[in-house]
């Protein structure tokens, strides 16, 4: 695996205020990884997103995606192809009145000829399952399907990595599931690097690896499990830990031998059948 | 409440009218609107009609849905027909009531006034009944695109018109949520002191226009991480093709157009 | 059905229950139907035939997913929407039978939307949390009262008052808005997803402040989730709705008791209760229904340590 995604000692402040919302941050994500970033509104979480690809430009440190420095100007736009980000409100992400207009927007913009447009255009909408409702108009659309005409309007651009800022935070749960179906589908047979930012713990139970952010810093970075398993310190991160996490952690304290690192129901259920049965 | 108002009123269909490109359907409208305002006489006005109405049977969408477009201008028009036929001293008296009187000329202004208006409002519906707003948008966006030379910022005003029609539902809907959210709070936009419905208006003027800044700074970032850097270069997914029926109806345009121009010199 | 299972003698004492607390039905529909856009090919029937009473003093969770009709049945209770057949009634009454106290029925039944947020315009804290009082027609030192009070409750430091609303948090800005219906002090609140959008810690904040607000005033409230996990640690009662009907409408052990089928419907139950579901399929059974962890640690330590001492 080669590394998409590298950031160096990243310090961010707004203007000339004196306060860093980053204050330092290292991380090296590989291709085709996917990774929650967990943090509490304003732990900085949506801020190192923006880093990413280029919205916003390091006050200190670099940022390098699959080997394009963010601040290289001249590559903004191969940078952006490169990360594609999908936003918190599906509303205001949506350019055009029709779904497949939109989805074919950044192609638009890059010049692509109509035949590969066209094409590229109906693989990205039936990837996301929009393909039949491609016609419509998003003000018909629920939101989760809103979402996910965002989602194929940035990977019809082809990018190797995608960046999810709070684009569940939104959504109802039938929504969010929809989303993160299809972003798991992108992450497992395109080999998609995703960056999931998110404050649902649940959502990123199911990643290869949560980064939790607190402070303006990164306080844990590990398989979710791991990561989980430190119920107390998630807990004064501002975060929640998965219910069956925090029973299995509260029966640990009072003695009985069970894993902390469980973070499914099943996982729960055959743990406790176990110590039920013995 | 507001979610019923339909703004741009487009009739999807497939009838002849709607599948004309939409340049042409454009063009057609503009040589149309010439056309009824090229000849005064009542042989001119006739051949508009005809044009008029053979377009609205063409165009497939049920004719009270055209009515419904004028509907709302009737009563304006017919006051100031009124006024025409009072005011009009000019021509033959037909009849006289102390200082009012009716002369025949102002009975001819008044009467062409209202079906000159009527058709155009009626004519002009059918473009907007058969062509989405969108579609529409792009249209003219191409059809304008040769004053680009002149450094007339046509692609610009193109995308700022279609952004408006896509969020005009959002916007409607947002608006609604919030006059229902403040009534909720007790106010009373329809009823009340001036300084008071003043107030209230505020509370539903102050967190639209809050939100709308909102939504456009989100909107400009998620254009930009799209790669938008304005209409140099821009490939289209929608493609325009004329084909030979295009052609045809330009043409027969040109000849009604021709028709009332020569009927305005000869009659 | 409901007594099923029970001995006699529990079926005597409840009844005498309820013959010594008399519950005061506070909001009622009777076969309140709401149809959207009628006549249009949009046509659609949000509530359908529904007849529900809520009694004074219930702390209520409304849950159902997006278009199940809730929103549309709850901007019912304050006279937003009038149905299109069926009654609506406050403290007995229709509240339709004279359309121009509908204004008084706001004060009574007060409604916070999803995102209140984006309703706030006044230049102060205090001057948007007072624009409903003021709309009351009440004095200044009431509306101060009111203000003073209802930012105490939902934890707005009184400094924040004089601040603009747009300077503060997310959270604040949420809680702002909460105040801002509170302070009308309505008999019934009615809260929509007061916590969407909101970090954990945002959401038990709020949570807990409502909380607090219904212990401190006894006021009838009813909070829509799409979370049961929120809405099951304090709700008296449980309201399902599903296509525009009522789904169940019991006490929140007896709706969890029917966990299996509110997850057909499409709805999500609490992860530990989707365990103690398995556990009950391979043979524990703890005779409870599960649905925060605190019960699902007392019910496990107090099995287990009955096994170490067997």
């Amino acid at each position: 695996m080669s590394e998409i995604i590298r950031i160096e000692n990243l310090h961010f402040r707004y203007g000339d205020s004196e306060k860093e919302v980053l204050r330092g941050i290292d991380l090296s994500v590989q291709q085709g990884e996917f990774v929650a970033v967990l943090g509490h509104n304003g732990s900085g979480k949506s801020t190192l997103a923006k880093h990413i690809n280029a919205i916003l430009l390091p006050t200190e440190g670099k940022v390098t995606v699959d080997g394009i420095d963010t601040a290289d100007e001249s590559r903004l736009y191969e940078l952006r192809q490169t990360a594609g980000m999908v936003f918190q409100n599906p509303d205001n992400q949506i350019v055009s009145s029709v779904v497949e207009e939109d989805v074919a927007f950044a192609l638009e913009n890059l010049g692509v000829p109509y035949e590969e447009m066209r094409e590229r255009v109906d693989e990205a909408l039936r990837t996301v399952g929009m393909y039949d409702l491609r016609l419509h108009s998003p003000s018909q659309l629920s939101g989760g399907q809103k979402q996910r005409v965002a989602i194929a309007g940035v990977i019809a651009m082809q990018p190797k990595c995608l960046i999810l800022d709070e684009s569940t935070a939104m959504l109802d749960p039938k929504g969010r599931k929809e989303v993160l179906a299809t972003v798991r589908r992108m992450n497992r047979e395109y080999g998609m690097t995703v960056l999931l930012i998110t404050h649902y713990m649940e959502e990123a139970a199911g990643c290869d690896r949560v980064v939790v952010m607190d402070g303006g810093g990164i306080i844990m970075d590990g398989k979710p499990e791991k990561v989980f398993s430190q119920v107390g310190r998630l807990k004064e991160a501002g975060l929640d830990v998965p219910q069956v996490t925090e029973l299995a952690y509260e029966l640990k304290k009072a003695g009985y031998d069970i894993s902390p690192e469980i973070i499914t129901g099943e996982e729960c259920a055959d743990a406790l059948a176990r110590l039920l049965g013995s | 409440m507001l979610r019923d108002i339909t703004i741009g009123q487009y009739f999807p269909g497939s009838s002849i009218i709607h599948r004309l490109d939409p340049r042409f359907k454009l063009v057609i409208t503009l040589l149309f609107i010439i056309m009824l305002f090229s000849g005064g006489n009542a042989v001119c006005l006739g051949i508009g009609a005809v044009y008029t109405v053979t377009a609205l049977l063409l165009s497939g969408i049920p004719l009270k849905m055209y009515w419904k477009s004028v509907k709302p201008l009737m009563p304006f028009l017919i006051i100031t027909a009124v006024i025409n036929l009072l005011f009009v001293r000019s021509g033959d008296v037909l009849w006289q009531w102390k200082a009012l009187k009716i002369t025949d000329t102002g009975l001819d202004i008044s009467l062409f006034m209202i079906i000159r208006i009527v058709l155009l409002i009626m004519g002009s519906s059918i473009l907007t009944y058969t062509t989405s707003p969108i579609t529409l948008t792009d249209a003219i966006e191409r059809l304008l695109s040769p004053l680009k030379k002149l450094r007339f910022p046509v692609h610009e005003l193109a995308m700022m018109m279609s952004i408006a029609l896509r969020f005009i539902p959002t916007l409607i809907e947002e608006t609604d949520k919030i006059i229902s959210a403040q009534k909720a709070r007790g106010a009373e936009i329809d009823s009340g002191s001036f300084t008071q419905r003043a107030r209230n208006l505020a509370s539903i003027l102050v967190p639209l226009f809050i939100s709308s800044f909102r939504r456009a700074d989100e909107l400009a970032t998620a254009m930009e991480c799209r790669c938008y850097h304005g209409g140099e270069g821009r490939t289209r997914l929608r493609q325009m093709k004329s084909a030979p029926r295009d052609y045809i109806a330009l043409a027969v345009t040109i000849i009604f157009l021709a028709a009332v121009i020569a009927a305005g010199r000869i009659f | 059905m409901l007594w099923h299972g029970c001995s006699a003698a529990e079926v005597c004492t409840a009844i005498i229950i309820q013959r010594e607390m008399p519950q005061l039905a506070i909001l009622e529909t009777q076969e309140l139907t709401y149809t959207y856009s009628i006549g249009t090919p949009f046509e659609k029937t949000a509530v359908d035939h529904v007849s529900l009473t809520i009694n004074e003093g219930e702390m209520i969770g409304v849950m159902g997913h997006t278009g199940s009709g809730k929103s549309t049945l709850i901007q019912h209770f304050n006279g937003l929407l009038a149905p299109t057949s069926g009654k609506m009634l406050l403290d007995g009454k229709d509240i339709w039978a004279d359309k121009k106290n509908i204004r008084d029925v706001r004060f009574r039944v007060g409604l916070v939307f999803q995102y209140p947020e984006y309703q706030i315009f006044e230049e102060t804290v205090y001057k948007d949390i007072a624009f409903g009082p003021k709309n009351m027609g009440l004095s200044e030192a009431e509306i101060k009262r009111r203000v003073l009070e209802t930012a105490n409750d939902i934890g707005l430091p009184e400094e924040l008052l004089e601040r603009s609303p747009f300077e503060l948090s997310g959270g604040q800005k949420r809680r702002v808005a909460i105040a801002g219906v509170m302070a009308m002090e309505p008999r019934v609140l009615i809260l929509d997803e007061p916590a969407a959008g909101l970090d954990p810690a945002g959401r038990e904040l709020i949570f807990s402040h409502i909380r607090a607000y219904h212990r401190r005033t006894g006021n009838t409230t009813l909070i829509v989730s799409h979370s049961m996990e929120d809405i099951a640690s304090f709700s008296d009662r449980i309201l399902v709705m599903n296509e525009g009907k009522v789904f169940c409408f019991d006490e929140t052990e007896k709706v969890f008791a029917r966990a299996e089928e509110i997850t057909q419907i499409g709805l999500d139950v609490p992860q530990i209760t989707k365990v103690f579901m398995e556990l009950k399929r391979r043979g524990f059974d703890f005779g409870r229904e599960v649905f925060t962890v605190e019960r699902a640690r007392e019910l496990l330590l107090s099995r287990l340590s009955e096994r170490k001492g067997l």
